[in-house]
Order: structure tokens, then C-alpha cells, then sequence
């Protein structure tokens, strides 16, 4: 098998050298070959896949261009709705579920011609950062198997991480894509609140979630974001502009882009991380960008406020699983109990604890308190952003303070499980674009991610960056492996 | 209820507005089709999907203020959360602290205003059949459930607390109605539950400014129980008050059959609804250019309906005529109720007319000439039979039969007949009818034979009236029309029967 990137396959397929069935058996055995231990999926097709791979040949046979995806197989995280296979959220309480539409995205990735591998395992309901709190098991890390693949979207990170498939997609509402593609070391990339429709997502954080790509390159993320971009009628708050353009910006560099690098953001992350950070600053300076420490202190309390928001949308998102229409129900002699002994059974315990939280935050007597508090919050995060774009085109910062930990280590303390979302959580509170790019590893080789921002709509120079900073990464790493040798 | 209270009522009333699809939905919105037929993904609130409004139910929603005086204004979505089976995501896309509609006034038939507070837009839900001895939810076998009314739009009308008694809230549905139909906003129907009334009722001693407490009435599906719920509930609360004892707020359901409120489980009133700004919508701005075309596009209403009624109705024919003779003609020939004066009975026929939509026709017939009164009350009266119909009829066939009766061409009752005729729709002219039945009044000597024969064959009946016992006179009219088989005019005998007497 040549290179395993989307752009290769798809080009190979278009022209007729490869074979979108060939390379969905590739697929498929590397899933049957990994994933035992891995645990990145919660569902495989080969029968879906490779009839569907068979279609796209025969189209391509005739002279047809089935697409810019065209063979290109997909994970899908589990909370992205399929008509043919089951979306489960990774919840005890949707088990099994098939349901009868396909979410925005997955039209968009069927029409331009990918072929869907599989649903990828998550924490339930997005609700987590290493997928431990799936219904289904936990996922590994592939760079160390007793290590956590970070969460909630663990499962598309890893998938694409152990190359069992090129492309992934995830959801992102607190960092829960860049969060996993930094500790498995690939490219994440949550865009602009508005740029993915969010119609067939299963919601989470109405107003944070935000569907993402996972690739192993820039330049496939920016491609599967491309595909699945743009306004679509099914989603109010689907932002009504073309696609950005984002393939034809990677070559353009950074030259005279200003970048910040957040010391908030900074301080809490390990040394090993806060070097690659730095190694990162001085990579775009090199590359001719002006770059500098900067401070946006209200970013502190971003923490807070997303875990009273996150929760009071959730609370109400999740109460539909109440028994009656679909999914798990536990029969009782009431409605109420019926409803309650299926919530009790259905639900794990996170996502207990969040309903709870945000139950709470929306209470009479408490709104005031909590949840508006949290909203001014939010407008003070948006406002300490705008400020600091009027300097700068990109901010700089770890994505994660630490690399992947041991699976369980958290799983004691919620608190310290809800850190690994410090450096990611702005981003979604002020609806802006920002991404982690792979980026050097700590002393136990595992991967670093560095996390860049942009300001609403600036994924396109954001890619610019990303992408200098990859081929550095590139450079980087291959002289490490030379040193290693000669030693 | 004694001198002693007053009743002050507040009405909430649910319309179902008549869209062609849901509320976020594309799923049509029609009464009666099979159990879940009428549903897809969003308005079964699956995992995903979203809400998209439909702008017609905006324009509705705006159409109804506008209406209603209201002032339209920029309004934010909310979640109201509560968990029912019949509500697919257990919570309801509902308006909260910022709807649509606000400060606007409803005009009743008798001149009088009724604030209207707000407006808002909202889903409805799914129904529930509880299957079980009493059809409630808490002793219920099962239940069964049906989503085809979930998702289709509401406008919720609030008015304010100023009705003061079952009548008048009454009188304020009907015009609400009316305002629905006039603007083609919903088919208001109470029965089908496309216009549901919820009251608030508090009652406080005479000439107190502060509110009572007060109740929340549910389950009135008639403006008839509308209207009895209320004068119980203020009875029944007064007569706390008299006793010395508390009215406790709660929500009381009104049993038909018992003829009384009783409360429903206070659990109902326990609820925290959580209202947060629905995340899955932005926020609704109706700029000032919509307002305008949508303004622009409306009908006339009921209100300027009446007003250009009356008018007609009062409007001098010459100089020489003088405008109060009209007035008073139609009051004294009002068929009044007895509790009515004579200017109110003229207001309800007024009504009546604009209600059954047959103003259009009266105006037309009395511009082409045609008596007031008779044109009033044969389109009252006859006409209602079918005003659907009637509404088709010719003024100019219209007027020249009211023109006929007016001339005592022929009399009240064959008039009556013609009508009847006429609404049959064939669109036949009144004389040709009148031609085929062989109608036409009598002669007046004509009419003074079956007169003496009616007296000679009823000579203690007459001896009766002659002395003036005028209640027999009717009793002698009833055998003049018996024995004309309705040829005769009911007035014109009379007229003819007292100037025997008197001559
Ligand atoms: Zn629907």
C-alpha cells in the first residue's frame, strides 16, 4: 500500500491506479488487525463499506468523479447520526439505536465520495477527556496501550492515529478533539462555531459543540473540512457563507503574521509540553513571523463558566431520554418511574453528575447565580479575545498540559480530569476556530500538541501556521531519529 | 354573584395557528390524519436534530399583534423544561421574557377594551390517550401517545386581568375568534382544541384596587363552560372570603359534568421549568419592512367591520332624513332579549352580521336602497343558515327581496321562504321564485275578509281585545296567518285589528 493520506487515495482512485475496494480491505484488516487491543471502534460495516467502495469503481470505471473523497475511508464518531448503522453516543441508553436520517456531515462526506468505515468510540455523550467514561469499554492509546487517548472524540483520534483509516471526525465542545489529537499525536481541528452544520450531531453543548476533522496531515484535515463545511437550512445557527478555502492556503507561510503566545495558558502545562510550546514559538519566527508572550488574564475563568454552561444545556439536551420513544427503557408501573429507573440504568455516571450540575445551574433561585454569572463570563472571554486579535492574527498554546495519562488515573477526581480541558475550553466559550498540531514528544516519547487560534473565520491562516509548523515537526522528528540511530 | 364582589378574570388562550407545515418543521400541520403519520426527526425531537422556524407562523404570530394592537418587537426563543411523554425533548420551544407581541388591546362588540399583555409564539405537544377507568394519567393502564400535533404552532394571547365576568370573557373569545378568522390565522376551534382557554379568576370586594388570589381554570372546551366555570369559581371564592377563610392559589380543573372546579394535583404546581435562551435558534428580528408588508397585507378586521356596519346602517339616504331615525327605528324593532337594551341588541346583531361575514351583503343591499331593519334581520335571522352561501347570494337579489317584504309585496313569512330559496344557490332571481310558489301579498280588502271571518269564529277572543286585553291580539294574528297560510303580514294585521277596534 502507497501513502496512507486522503489526498494520495483519492487522487489514486480518481485516476483509476487505485481501488477504492482494495483500499477498504486495507482498511478493514488493519481494524480487524488493531482494534482488539485499541478498542477505537464502536461499530465496523465491511459489508456497507465494501459495496459501497465497489459503487465508486464502478463510477469511476464509467468516467464518473464520484468526489474530492473519493475512496477515502472515514471513521465517524459515535455521536454523528447514520441511517445504516447504529449511533450510540457511547450511551447504555441509546444502545443499538439506528437512526432513520444521516446527520449534515455524513450527506456531505457520501456525496463528495468517502466511504464510511465505522463509528468510533467516545466518552458517553462527549462527556469526558479519555474516553474512559464510554458505556462500551474504554480506547487505548497507540502510543502506549496503558495510556489514555485523551476524550471525548478518543476513538477518532486513535483510529486515525494507528492509521487505521486516513480521515475521522469528531466533536468538539471543550477540546474534545484537539484534546485526543494531541495525546495521539495527529492533527485536530475544531473550526468556527457555524461553519459545520451541527443537523444530526447529538447534542451535547448546543452552543459549543462543533463538529471537527482528525487527519494525520494538514493539508487532510484541510480537505475534510472543506468537504463538510458550509451553510446548511437544517441548522439555525449554521453560519450562511461558502466553505472557506483552506488546500491552496497551506503554502503561503507566516511570514509577517503576528502570533501571541498566551502565558495563561502556559502556565500550568508540564515543562516537557511548555518546551515544545516554545519550540513551536520560535519554528513561526524562524519562518519569518513576529512572535510574542501575551497575557489574557479572564481566560482563568473559562474553566468555571464552561462547567455551569456545558452542563445546564446538557441537562435539558439529555432529557429526551426519557424511555417512552426510543433507545433503552426500563419498565415500571409509572411514567415517572419509568422514566427514572431508565435514566438511572441508562446513564453513567458522568453524565449524572453533569445533568445534575447543570439542573442546578438553571434552577429558580440559582440562574442568577450561576448560569448568567456564567454567560458574562463568556461575554468577557469573547471581549479578552477581541482584544487580543487586534494585535495578533494567531495565539499560541499548549493544546493539553500534559501528555496522555494512565488509563484510571483520573477517573478518581473529575476536577483533575476536567483540567485537561484548561487550554481548550476558550475557543469554544468564544466560538473561535483553533486546532493541535502534533509537535515533538515528551522524555517518554510521547506526542506534544501545540494548539493555535484564530479569531471567528481565520481557520485559513490558521492552516497557514499549522502547516509550517508540521513541515518543521516533520524535519524535526526525522533528525531525532538519525541522532537516535548514530547513538 | 352580590354587590358585595367583583370578579376579575384573565384570560391565557392557546391558538393553533393554521400553517401549511409545523413550527421547525416541514412536516405537515392537519387535524385528524392517522396516529404519527405527521412526523419526522425534529418534531420527534431525535438525537441531532435541530429546530428551523417557519416563517410563515412568524408572519402569523405578527399578524395576530398587529390585530391586537400589539407592538411587534424583537423575541429570543426559550427552553421550558419539564418532562411529559407527549413532549418528544421534554422541554417546549416556547417565547419566555422576550415575545414576539406586547401591550396591545382587544375591542369588544360593546365598545369596551380588553388589555392584551402578550403574544408569543410556541410548540404545541404530542397527545396522550390514557387508557384506563378514568382516563388520567395516574390510574391508566397505558397510555398511548401521538406526535402529529407535536411541533405545531401556538400563539399564546395573555391579556390582562380586565374581565369581570363569565359573559364578557365569553364575549372576548368570540372576538378573539373572530380576529383569528378575519386574519386567516387559525380555524379557532374550541372543540377541536385549536383554540384552548385557560382563565384566571380572583375576586376582590367592590372598589378594591388589589388583586385577590387567584385560580387557574383548565378543561374549558365551550364558551358556554367558559363562562359558567367563571361565575362558579368567583361564587365559590367569595363565599371563602365571606366565611372568613383563604383562597388558595392553585390550578382547578372545570368538570362538566359536576357543573364545578375542582383542584387538580397540587404536584402541577411544583414545577421549576429551567427557562434558559434556546441555544439551537437565534434570536428573532423582525426588521421594520416585514412589520409594514405584513401590516399591509391584513384584512379588515371585525372592530373596523362593525364601525363601517354601523355606519352604513345610520348613514342619512337625503338631507331631509335624519340620522337618529334610523337608530331608533332599529332599536325598537330590534328582536331584543329581555335583558338587552334596545342600543345593545342593535351592537349583537351588528355582531352577528360581521361574525357570519354577511356585512359585505347588508352594506351592499342598503346602498342599492334596501330597508335597514329587514336587511339587518334577514341577514341575522334567515341567512345564518348557511352565511357561507349567503355570502354569494347578489346584493342586488338580496336588496330587491328585501324591497318586496318592505313593499308588503309579499309578506315576512314568504320572504323568509324566498330566502331559504336563494341560499339553495342556484342564483335565481326573488321575483321569479316568488312567481313560481305563487306568492304575493294579499289585498288589503282581501285581508279584511279573512279578518271579519277570523273575528266572527273567534267572537270571546275579540270581545277579549276589545277590552283591551292586547295579549289576544297575537292569538288573533297566529289564526289571520293560519288561515292566509302565511300570505298575510303579521304587522299589517295587527295595524288593521286595533283600527277595527279603535274605529
Ligand atoms: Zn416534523
Amino acid at each position: 500500500m502507497g501513502e496512507w493520506s486522503a489526498l494520495a487515495i483519492s487522487q489514486g482512485v480518481r485516476d483509476g491506479e487505485l481501488k477504492a475496494v482494495e483500499i477498504a480491505e486495507e482498511t478493514l484488516s488493519r481494524i480487524e488487525t488493531n482494534d482488539p487491543l485499541l478498542h477505537a471502534f464502536l461499530h465496523v460495516s465491511p459489508e456497507l463499506a465494501l459495496k459501497r467502495a465497489a459503487e465508486l469503481d464502478e463510477r469511476i470505471a464509467k468516467g464518473e468523479d464520484p468526489g474530492r473523497l473519493s475512496g477515502v475511508p472515514v471513521a465517524l464518531k459515535d455521536n454523528l447520526c447514520t441511517r445504516d448503522m447504529p449511533t450510540t453516543a457511547a450511551s447504555a441508553i441509546l444502545d443499538g439505536w439506528i437512526p432513520p436520517y444521516d446527520a449534515t456531515v455524513v450527506s456531505r462526506l457520501k456525496e463528495s465520495g468517502a466511504v464510511i468505515i465505522g463509528k468510533t468510540n467516545m466518552d458517553e455523550f462527549a462527556m469526558g477527556s479519555s474516553t474512559e467514561n464510554s458505556a462500551f469499554g474504554a480506547t487505548r492509546n497507540p502510543h502506549d496501550p496503558a495510556r489514555v487517548p485523551g476524550g471525548s472524540s478518543g476513538g477518532s483520534a486513535v483510529a486515525v492515529a494507528a492509521s487505521l483509516v486516513p480521515l475521522a471526525l469528531g466533536s468538539d465542545t471543550g477540546g474534545s478533539i484537539r484534546q485526543p489529537a494531541a495525546l495521539c499525536g495527529v492533527v485536530g481541528m475544531k473550526p468556527t462555531y457555524g461553519m459545520v452544520s451541527r443537523y444530526g450531531l447529538i447534542a451535547f453543548a448546543s452552543s459549543l459543540d462543533q463538529i471537527g476533522p482528525f487527519a494525520a496531515t494538514v493539508a487532510d484535515a484541510a480537505v475534510l473540512l472543506e468537504v463538510i463545511a458550509g451553510h446548511d437550512g437544517y441548522d439555525s445557527t449554521s453560519l450562511d457563507r461558502q466553505p472557506p478555502s483552506l488546500l491552496d492556503q497551506l503554502d503561503r507561510g507566516v511570514d509577517g503574521l503576528k502570533v501571541g503566545v498566551v502565558s495563561e495558558l502556559l502556565e500550568g502545562a508540564d515543562p516537557a509540553v511548555a518546551v515544545q510550546v516554545r519550540l513551536a514559538a520560535e519554528t513561526l519566527a524562524n519562518a519569518g513571523a513576529l512572535v510574542e508572550d501575551t497575557s489574557i488574564p479572564v481566560l482563568t475563568y473559562s474553566l468555571p463558566a464552561y462547567y455551569l454552561l456545558a452542563p445546564a444545556e446538557a441537562s435539558s439536551n439529555l432529557a429526551r431520554y426519557d424511555g417512552v420513544r426510543y433507545g433503552l427503557r426500563v419498565d415500571a408501573p409509572d411514567v415517572e418511574s419509568m422514566n427514572s429507573r431508565t435514566r438511572e440504568k441508562g446513564f453513567g455516571a458522568e453524565v449524572k453528575r453533569r445533568i445534575m450540575l447543570g439542573t442546578y445551574a438553571l434552577s429558580a433561585g440559582y440562574y442568577d447565580a450561576f448560569y448568567l454569572q456564567a454567560q458574562k463570563v463568556r461575554t468577557l472571554v469573547i471581549n479578552g479575545f477581541s482584544a487580543a486579535y487586534e494585535s495578533y492574527d494567531l495565539l499560541l498554546s499548549p493544546t493539553s498540559p500534559t501528555t496522555a495519562f494512565p488509563l484510571g488515573s483520573r477517573l478518581a477526581d473529575p476536577l483533575s480530569m476536567y483540567l485537561s480541558d484548561i487550554c481548550t475550553i476558550p475557543s469554544n466559550l468564544a466560538g473561535h476556530p483553533a486546532m493541535s498540531i502534533p509537535f515533538g514528544t515528551d522524555d517518554d516519547g510521547l506526542p506534544v500538541g501545540v494548539q493555535l487560534m484564530a479569531p471567528a473565520l481565520g481557520e485559513a491562516v490558521m492552516v497557514r501556521a499549522a502547516a509550517v509548523l508540521e513541515a518543521a515537526e516533520s524535519h524535526l522528528s526525522g533528525q531525532q531519529r538519525r541522532d537516535e540511530d548514530e547513538q | 354573584m352580590s354587590n358585595e364582589f367583583e370578579t376579575v378574570v384573565g384570560l391565557e388562550v392557546h391558538c393553533e395557528l393554521a400553517t401549511r407545515t409545523k413550527l421547525f418543521c416541514s412536516c405537515p400541520n392537519r387535524f385528524g390524519d392517522e396516529p404519527n403519520t405527521n412526523v419526522c426527526p425534529v418534531c420527534l425531537g431525535l438525537p441531532g436534530s435541530l429546530p428551523v422556524l417557519n416563517e410563515a407562523a412568524v408572519e402569523m404570530a405578527m399578524r395576530i399583534g398587529l390585530a391586537l394592537h400589539c407592538e411587534i418587537r424583537p423575541s429570543v426563543f426559550h427552553r421550558k423544561n419539564y418532562f411529559y411523554p407527549d413532549m418528544p425533548k421534554d422541554y417546549q420551544i416556547s417565547q419566555y421574557d422576550a415575545p414576539i407581541c406586547v401591550n396591545g388591546w382587544l375591542e369588544l362588540p360593546d365598545g369596551s377594551k380588553v388589555g392584551i399583555v402578550r403574544a408569543h409564539l410556541e410548540e404545541d405537544t404530542g397527545k396522550t390517550t390514557h387508557v384506563g377507568s378514568t382516563g388520567r394519567i395516574h390510574d391508566a393502564s397505558y397510555s398511548l401517545v401521538d406526535y402529529n400535533r407535536a411541533g405545531v404552532p401556538l400563539v399564546e394571547v395573555v391579556s390582562a386581568p380586565d374581565i369581570s365576568s363569565g359573559q364578557q370573557a365569553r364575549q372576548y373569545v368570540s372576538e378573539l375568534r373572530a380576529i383569528l378568522l378575519a386574519t386567516a390565522t387559525s380555524d379557532g376551534k374550541l372543540e377541536e382544541g385549536s383554540l384552548r382557554v385557560d382563565a384566571n379568576v380572583s375576586v376582590r370586594r367592590k372598589g378594591s384596587d388589589e388583586l385577590g388570589t387567584r385560580c387557574e381554570i383548565k378543561n374549558l372546551n365551550s364558551l358556554r363552560s367558559l363562562a359558567r366555570a367563571i361565575e362558579y369559581e368567583s361564587e365559590r371564592q367569595a363565599d371563602l372570603i365571606r366565611q372568613g377563610l383563604e383562597v388558595v392559589q392553585e390550578t382547578r380543573h372545570w368538570s362538566e359534568d359536576e357543573e364545578r372546579t375542582v383542584p387538580m394535583r397540587s404536584k402541577e404546581e411544583a414545577f421549576d421549568y429551567r427557562y434558559f435562551p434556546e441555544p439551537d435558534l437565534v434570536a428573532l428580528v423582525p426588521g421594520e419592512q416585514w412589520i409594514e408588508r405584513v401590516r399591509g397585507s391584513m384584512g379588515m378586521l371585525p372592530e373596523e367591520r362593525r364601525k363601517r356596519l354601523i355606519e352604513a346602517i345610520v348613514r342619512p339616504r337625503s338631507s331631509s332624513e335624519p340620522t337618529t331615525s334610523h337608530i331608533s327605528q332599529a332599536e325598537s324593532d330590534a328582536e331584543k332579549s329581555s335583558d338587552e337594551t334596545p342600543a345593545e341588541a342593535v351592537l349583537s346583531h351588528v355582531a352577528k352580521v360581521v361574525e357570519l361575514g354577511l356585512d359585505d351583503l347588508v352594506i351592499a343591499a342598503i346602498e342599492l336602497g334596501a330597508d335597514r331593519r329587514i336587511a339587518v334581520m334577514r341577514a341575522v335571522n334567515e341567512a345564518a343558515a348557511d352565511p357561507e352561501r349567503a355570502r354569494h347570494i347578489e346584493a342586488g337579489h338580496f336588496a330587491k327581496l328585501i324591497e318586496m317584504e318592505h313593499k308588503g309585496r309579499i309578506s315576512a313569512t314568504q320572504a323568509k321562504t324566498i330566502l331559504a330559496r336563494m341560499l339553495e344557490g342556484d342564483g335565481e332571481d326573488p321575483e321569479t321564485i316568488a312567481a313560481k310558489e305563487g306568492f304575493s301579498a294579499l289585498s288589503r280588502d282581501e285581508l279584511v275578509e279573512v279578518i271579519n271571518s277570523v273575528i266572527s269564529a273567534n267572537s270571546d277572543a275579540w270581545q277579549r281585545f276589545v277590552s283591551g286585553d292586547q295579549a289576544v291580539g297575537k292569538f288573533l294574528v297566529g289564526q289571520v296567518m293560519k288561515a292566509t297560510r302565511g300570505r298575510a303580514d303579521g304587522r299589517a294585521v295587527m295595524e288593521l285589528l286595533t283600527a277595527r277596534n279603535e274605529g
